[in-house]
C-alpha cells in the first residue's frame, strides 16, 4: 500500500475522486490524498466526511471543500465562489487567493486563506472561524451568526452589515462597517481568541494589539413597535 | 449566466497560437452559454490607409467578390478580400462614415460586424464547438481577443442579439450579466443619434460607450461613467485596437478571474478556462475588484 493516494483529474473524472473520498469511513484513520491537475476544476472534494488530509496540487474552481466535515484540506492555488462553504469542522487551507463567499453559511471548522478573499467573504457564517492572511472584500461577515472572521489585511465597503453574534477582527483599514455593526473593545478573552487563531494559521508575524474589533450593536435584532409606521 | 474570456498578448511570440487557445478557452465556457458564440479577433492590418469592414450575408453563397469590387471601385483602390464561411472581411482605402454608407448604398442585406484597422468580429447562434468548426478559429493570428458564450436572458437567441457588440472603430464590448435601466437608456441615446438594433440590453452598454467616446472621454473615463449610469449586474471584457479592459459592477455577482504572465493577460468567467493556457501555474491570478477599471495596453 503507497503511503500517498494520488489523484489524476487530467485522467480520471472528478465524479470517481468525489465518490472515493465520500466512501472513506469518517471513524478510520486514512492515508494522505494528493489530487493532481485540478485545472479549475468545480466542486473538488466536496462533501469529505472522513479524518483524511487532502492535498490538491492548482487552481481549483467553485465550491471547493464545500461541506467538509473533519478532513484536512489544503490547495496549492487560487480557490473559486464558495470554497469551503457550509463546513462543519476540519481545516481548510488556500495557499493563493480566494474568490468571493469564501466560507459562506459554515458551522464549524478552520479557514486559512493565505491571500486576500473576495467580496462577501463569511456571509451568514454560523461558526466557523475564518483566517484571511490578506484583505477581504466588501460585505464580508453579512448577515454572520457566530464564528470568528480574522483580517490580516484590510476590509472593504459594509463590513458585518447586519450582523449577529460572529466577532470580526482586522489589523488594516476598514473602508466601511455595514448597517448595525460598530467597533467594539478589546479585552483580554478577545485578545486570548486571536492569539489561538493567529497562531494556528501560522501568522507569527501579527500581534493580537494590532487588531480592532468590531461586532454588532444589536439594534436590528428585534422588530421596533415605534417603527411600526413606517412598514 | 453567459460566459466571458479575453485573451491579450503582451509580446508577439505567440501570436500564431492565439487562434488556438482562444478557441479552448471560449469551448470551455459551453456550459455558461449554449445558446450563441461570438468573437472579436484583433490583428492582421491592412496596409496604412486601409481600414476592414467585416460583413455578415444570411446565406452560404453571396457574391462577396462583386461587393469588394464595387467598393474598391467607389474608393479607388485595390479592396481585399477575405472570405470565412457567410462571412467576408474586406479591406479598402475609406473613412468608416462613408465606408458604411457605401454598403448600405451597395447592398443594404450585409450587415456589418465590425469596422477598425484591427477587429474582425464574428459571431453566430449555436454551441462554442460550431462556432470554432465553422470560422476556423484555431488557426487564426492575432495579437488579442475577446469572447462570449450566451445563456440568453434578456432577449432573443438570434445572431444579433450575439456578442460581442461593436462599440465604434476597432472597439467592442462583452457582457455578462444583465442591465436593468436598458430601456431608458436606449431613448436617451437615440436622442443623441446612437441606433441601438435589437432590444438586447448588452448592445445598449456598447452603444452608451460609443456615445461616451463620441463626446471625447477616453475608454477609462467612459467606463467611470459607466458605473454611475448603468444599472444591473455586469462583468465587461473590452476590446480596444492595441489594448484590453474589464469592468466589474460594484456589486459583483457576476464571476471573473484574472491571470497574468510576462506574455499575456488573461480573463474569463471561471479558471476552468484559463487553465490551458501556456505557463498558466507560474502565472499571477487573481479576482479584479468590483467597480475597479482595468486597462492593459493602449486601452486608457
Amino acid at each position: 500500500m503507497s503511503a500517498v493516494e494520488v489523484f489524476d483529474l487530467a485522467r480520471d473524472p472528478l465524479r470517481q475522486l468525489n465518490q472515493r473520498l465520500h466512501d472513506l469511513k469518517a471513524q478510520q484513520a486514512q492515508i494522505p490524498w494528493r489530487v493532481i491537475n485540478p485545472r479549475g476544476a468545480h466542486a473538488v472534494a466536496a462533501g469529505v466526511d472522513a479524518p483524511v488530509q487532502i492535498d490538491i496540487e492548482g487552481h481549483v474552481g467553485y465550491y471547493c471543500a464545500g461541506m467538509n466535515k473533519h478532513a484536512e484540506i489544503t490547495v496549492h492555488g487560487m480557490v473559486g465562489v464558495g470554497v469551503a462553504e457550509n463546513m462543519m469542522s476540519g481545516t481548510v487551507w488556500v495557499k493563493g487567493h480566494a474568490s468571493q463567499s469564501a466560507g459562506a453559511t459554515g458551522h464549524g471548522g478552520l479557514l486559512v486563506i493565505e491571500g486576500d478573499a473576495s467580496s462577501r467573504c463569511g456571509i451568514s457564517l454560523k461558526g466557523t472561524d475564518i483566517v484571511v492572511h490578506g484583505s477581504v472584500g466588501h460585505m464580508s461577515c453579512f448577515m454572520a451568526q457566530a464564528g470568528t472572521l480574522v483580517v490580516g489585511g484590510d476590509a472593504d465597503e459594509a463590513l458585518g452589515d447586519s450582523l449577529y453574534e460572529a466577532r470580526i477582527y482586522v489589523r488594516g483599514q476598514v473602508v466601511g462597517l455595514g448597517a448595525d455593526c460598530i467597533e467594539k473593545p478589546m479585552r483580554d478573552e478577545h485578545r486570548a481568541q486571536l492569539a489561538e487563531l493567529l497562531e494556528r494559521a501560522q501568522m507569527p508575524q501579527a500581534r493580537p494589539e494590532q487588531f480592532r474589533r468590531y461586532g454588532s450593536a444589536r439594534q436590528l435584532y428585534n422588530f421596533k413597535v415605534d417603527n411600526a409606521a413606517r412598514y | 449566466m453567459c460566459g466571458i474570456v479575453g485573451l491579450y498578448l503582451k509580446k508577439p511570440d505567440l501570436n500564431d497560437r492565439i487562434g488556438d487557445l482562444f478557441a479552448s478557452m471560449l469551448i470551455c465556457l459551453s456550459s455558461r452559454g449554449p445558446d450563441s458564440a461570438g468573437f472579436a479577433l484583433y490583428g492582421n492590418q491592412p496596409p496604412e490607409g486601409f481600414i476592414k469592414v467585416t460583413l455578415r450575408h444570411q446565406g452560404q453563397s453571396y457574391n462577396w467578390q462583386s461587393l469588394a469590387d464595387q467598393l474598391g471601385q467607389r474608393f479607388n483602390c485595390d479592396a481585399h478580400l477575405q472570405v470565412n464561411a457567410n462571412y467576408a472581411v474586406i479591406a479598402v482605402a475609406a473613412q468608416a462614415a462613408e465606408l458604411t454608407q457605401a454598403l448600405a448604398d451597395t447592398d443594404p442585406a450585409v450587415s456589418v460586424m465590425s469596422i477598425g484597422r484591427s477587429i474582425e468580429i464574428l459571431k453566430e447562434i449555436g454551441s462554442p464547438q460550431s462556432i470554432v468548426d465553422r470560422f476556423g478559429i484555431r488557426s487564426m493570428g492575432g495579437s488579442h481577443a475577446i469572447g462570449h458564450t450566451r445563456m440568453a436572458t434578456e432577449s432573443a437567441v438570434t445572431t444579433d442579439g450575439s456578442h460581442p457588440f461593436s462599440t465604434g472603430m476597432d472597439l467592442c464590448l462583452v457582457h455578462n450579466g444583465s442591465l436593468s435601466n436598458h430601456n431608458r437608456l436606449r431613448q436617451r441615446l437615440s436622442r443623441y443619434g446612437i441606433e441601438i438594433r435589437t432590444q438586447n440590453d448588452s448592445e445598449v452598454a456598447a452603444g452608451y460607450l460609443m456615445w461616451r467616446m463620441q463626446q471625447g472621454d477616453s475608454l477609462q473615463q467612459a467606463l467611470e461613467a459607466a458605473l454611475d449610469d448603468l444599472d444591473g449586474f455586469y462583468t465587461f471584457a473590452i476590446g480596444t485596437a492595441d489594448g484590453f479592459a474589464v469592468l466589474r459592477d460594484p456589486i459583483a455577482c457576476k464571476p471573473a478571474v484574472l491571470a497574468e504572465t510576462d506574455a499575456y493577460v488573461a480573463m474569463a468567467s471561471e479558471f476552468q478556462a484559463l487553465a490551458g493556457l501556456p505557463d498558466i501555474d507560474q502565472a499571477q491570478v487573481w479576482e479584479p475588484k468590483p467597480g475597479i477599471v482595468y486597462t492593459w495596453g493602449a486601452a486608457a
